[in-house]
């Protein structure tokens, strides 16, 4: 090897961005679903979202919307050359990642506590478009808590990878398309907060 | 081809960006608490699409992307609005 590595930055991006679709069609798919019960069980729908705690919501849309900021601010500070700044901005948004995970955790708690969870008494007894309501909430949430998961996971590889100065200014394709996923995830959140936690 | 991503978007304008998102986030709350029948639906939808559309343009950097992506998002959503309206061609109408 003479050094030289072929880059495409563009080919990267455009990768990266092609893999986003399959995924906005992914969650659009459940959205849908989302929609069509709640045309179904408007009543069911509305005492359903009564459940959910709109501060947990909100606080979770606050800490989303300011991981994907830091997230942002990292991409510029790396094209800035700032390396040291891109790592710590990485971090930040990794722990913004654990924050919205452990309230997310303290949220799905509750439910159970109150025998809200697929399968359970409560749901298997009451009416059919409850339970249609829940188990489509636990399957959004969770997948999009899944995303949280793995975009966090990625963060935190690039931003060791940034320590290690194998991502440069001239050279951060992965830290990109990292926050790209990440952005998705906020995104995604951007829907979930009003359809499940407000206008019901 | 022009490589359009050396464009650098400033911590001001990112900051800028995430106060507004914020500002919407607020709005939307207090909107959904107003008595607006179906329309506070289409309210939630609006914001959020508002919001999703800032995160795209300034934070994922689409704003200063070249025609082929924009295209290719422009699709993206058509294909996602296509299905969702013809599945409710079927569903409001059965």
């Amino acid at each position: 090897m003479n050094g030289h590595q072929h880059r495409d930055r563009a080919g990267a991006t455009l990768g990266m961005w092609l893999f986003l679709f399959t995924e906005l069609i992914l969650f659009g798919g459940l959205f849908l679903l989302y929609a069509v019960y709640l045309a179904r069980y408007p009543h069911e729908f509305a005492a359903g979202g009564r459940e959910l705690n709109v501060v947990f919501g909100a606080i979770n849309t606050v800490v989303l919307l300011s991981s994907s900021l830091l997230a942002a601010m990292a991409v510029t500070a790396i094209q800035r050359g700032r390396q040291n700044t891109a790592v710590w901005l990485l971090f930040g948004t990794i722990d913004c990642a654990l924050i919205f995970m452990g309230i997310k955790y303290v949220e799905w708690s509750a439910k159970f506590g109150h025998d809200i969870y697929p399968g359970s008494q409560r749901l298997v007894k009451g009416p059919p478009g409850e339970s249609v309501f829940f188990s489509l909430y636990y399957l959004t949430t969770g997948l999009h808590g899944l995303h949280v998961l793995i975009g966090g996971t990625l963060l935190a590889f690039v931003a060791i990878w940034v320590g290690q100065g194998k991502i440069t200014s001239s050279n951060y394709s992965w830290l990109e398309n990292g926050t790209l996923y990440w952005h998705l995830v906020d995104l995604i959140w951007i829907f979930i907060f009003p359809l499940y936690y407000l206008i019901l | 081809m022009i490589d359009s991503r050396h464009h650098i978007v400033s911590y001001t304008k990112l900051t800028t960006v995430w106060l507004v998102l914020l500002a919407l986030t607020g709005l939307t709350i207090w909107v959904s608490r107003l008595d607006l029948g179906a329309y506070r639906v289409w309210g939630a939808l609006a914001i959020a699409s508002l919001k999703g559309g800032l995160v795209i343009a300034f934070f994922m950097h689409m704003k200063y992307e070249g025609k082929l992506l924009r295209w290719m998002l422009f699709v993206a959503l058509l294909t996602l609005a296509i299905f969702i309206g013809f599945t409710f061609f079927d569903v409001l109408y059965r």
